[in-house]
């Protein structure tokens, strides 16, 4: 098998007295895409914030990339070359589509501590091209996102994604609230990231898309993982009583 | 061309333009002429950078999604505490260094406050509202100190400048830090960064930007606006009182609301600000010269406040619904 992207070892994260995520022990190999499912507070969202350092685990340990990391925030994750489509999109609804696409690692003219000037003309040619190569159609790409439709504005999200997409990729339900099309439209962009031999984590609730697009399946159930399966070893039944708990009740499943 | 009247009804200061240019005309009828000679926008452009100053920080604030309603307070504070230094001898510039000082540590204790205990800002500046009144009253000891006008560089800041001595050389200040401040919102990163935080914070976070941080810096920036502000009415008028701009915080947010900015923030412009703020001075002088009494002079800036914000949601969804093809 090709070298691990991503392990992690007895995460674990406590809101409190509310136990989200529960030593979590996860691998993924570089090129692979792996879907995470699990039933609405499983923990899959939480398992992906801890990755992403959004939220500072509670316990566990993280290693990206055949190195142990402690990433203070988002912003150092992305620098590492982790690249997540939010559930929430975090897309900035007051700014245009370049200015989303390089939010937090905007290009310069020059450099003056916070006078640095944007370079508008390049992040504007790159995102243009950024766009062509999903596929995505954006009108007026100057326009704030706050008036793009639903599908638009996710396709802005993957977009960026799949732009600056170098190590790892995660997609928190990136279809959720799409029309066919529009979900059509993103499962090419995601299939064309496995023909990079780009690894991707996808949290999703559509098993057929699961199926559709992933090699191997890991269920959450209640803060714990579950279940890891390969894709021919199972069946959307067989994943159903795991995500409900008929199968695997107990808390001893490692993936 | 539809595309082009479609931005330009998405632009959030429209409405306030529209009523700046409609009122201009209409004071000028009203007062026979007079409100536009050279006299009386002398009076006009004098006193409007003092409040003008302060519509900036504030508004550049809302757009960070965050209100100030301490400037008001810090507007006399700066200016005081500038005063009681120079009663005791300090020379002019170390004064004004303290004072813009103590603006920047008031902004960051606003700013820390409000996300170290993540309160409402409406709350920790409200607080703030009155302890720096409180300040400012008792470091003036209630005997408000005269300046000494001969230790002061008055050309710099308050005397006449310009063609026809149209202007006073603090006109030329709040040109230049209003000018710096738009270009911050506009053409940097940190513009950028303040537009996300106001507009939707938890994308902000995600995306990895310092949000506290761009927060603080909004908060510092919009006290040093107020302080600068209360200092150049101090110079202008010769003497602090322990009850300038009072009423101020509310002004300035109604200039910012006036000019396009929205609550909630992400959405504003630094133009609004003060296009808002001009068009309170301009009611204020034009009602007097059109000798209407004067007491209505609130509810004129109550009823535009209100205006604007019903003109400018409607101008902005008239806008969104243009279909443009393309």
């Amino acid at each position: 098998m090709s070298k691990i992207i991503l392990e992690t070892r007895g995460l674990t994260k406590h809101y409190g007295g509310v136990h989200a995520l529960e030593d979590a022990n996860f691998i993924l190999h570089d090129g692979e895409h792996v879907a995470v499912v699990g039933d609405n507070g499983a923990g899959k969202s939480t398992f992906v914030r801890q990755v992403t350092a959004v939220e500072q685990r509670t316990s566990g340990e993280i290693i990206f990339d055949g190195q142990p990391v402690h990433f203070s925030g988002p912003l150092e994750a992305r620098q590492a070359g982790i690249e997540t489509v939010f559930q929430t999109l975090a897309l900035a609804d007051d700014l245009d589509v370049p200015s989303n696409l390089f939010l937090g690692r905007e290009l310069f003219k020059f450099r003056l501590g916070p006078f640095s000037w944007l370079d508008r003309k390049t992040m504007r040619d790159r995102t243009l091209e950024a766009l062509k190569t999903t596929a995505v159609k954006i009108p007026n790409i100057d326009n704030p996102i706050r008036n793009m439709s639903g599908g638009q504005r996710q396709c802005v999200s993957i977009a960026r994604t799949a732009a600056f997409a170098s190590k790892l990729v995660i997609m928190d339900e990136p279809t959720a609230a799409l029309g066919v099309q529009e979900t059509a439209q993103v499962e090419n962009i995601i299939r064309g990231l496995k023909d990079r031999g780009i690894p991707m984590i996808l949290i999703s609730h559509n098993l057929r898309q699961v199926f559709d697009l992933v090699d191997r399946i890991v269920v959450f159930r209640r803060g714990r993982i579950v279940a890891s399966l390969r894709k021919d070893e199972t069946d959307g039944n067989d994943i159903v009583s795991y995500i409900t708990g008929v199968k695997g009740g107990s808390d001893t499943a490692y993936a | 061309m539809r595309l082009l009247v479609k931005t330009f009804l998405q632009k959030p200061e429209l409405a306030a333009v529209l009523l700046l240019v409609l009122l201009i005309v209409l004071f000028q009828v009203l007062s026979n002429g007079i409100f536009l000679s050279a006299a009386n926008l002398r009076g006009v452009l004098g006193l409007l950078p003092e409040m003008a100053l302060v519509a900036v920080g504030v508004t550049l604030l809302m757009i960070c999604g965050e209100f100030d309603l301490s400037v008001g307070s810090v507007f006399a504070l700066m200016p005081m505490s500038m005063a009681v230094l120079m009663a005791q001898g300090w020379p002019f510039l170390p004064s004004v260094l303290v004072g813009l000082m103590l603006c920047a540590a008031i902004g960051f204790a606003n700013g820390w406050l409000t996300i170290r205990f993540a309160i409402p800002s409406f709350i920790t500046t409200l607080g703030m509202l009155f302890m720096a009144r409180s300040l400012t009253v008792v470091i003036s000891g209630g005997f408000p100190p005269r300046l000494d006008l001969e230790r002061i560089p008055e050309h710099l800041f308050v005397a006449f400048v310009g063609p026809g001595e149209l202007i006073r050389a603090s006109f030329l200040w709040f040109l230049g830090l209003a000018l710096v401040v738009s270009l911050l919102l506009s053409r940097t990163n940190f513009g950028n960064w303040v537009r996300a935080t106001g507009g939707f914070l938890p994308a902000a976070n995600a995306m990895g930007i310092p949000t506290a941080r761009v927060k603080i810096a909004c908060f510092m920036i919009c006290s040093l606006l107020a302080g600068f502000a209360g200092m150049i009415q101090v110079l202008r008028v010769g003497s602090p009182l322990p009850s300038m701009g009072e009423g101020m915080e509310l002004a300035a947010v109604a200039a910012a609301v006036i000019g396009g900015t929205v609550l909630t923030g992400g959405i504003g412009s630094i133009l609004g600000g003060i296009i808002g703020a001009v068009l309170i001075r301009v009611i204020d002088n034009g009602l007097v010269l059109s000798r209407v009494d004067s007491n209505w002079f609130k509810f004129a800036i109550g009823a535009l406040t209100i205006l604007a914000v019903v003109g400018n949601a409607w101008l902005r969804k008239r806008g969104r619904a243009m279909k443009v093809e393309g």
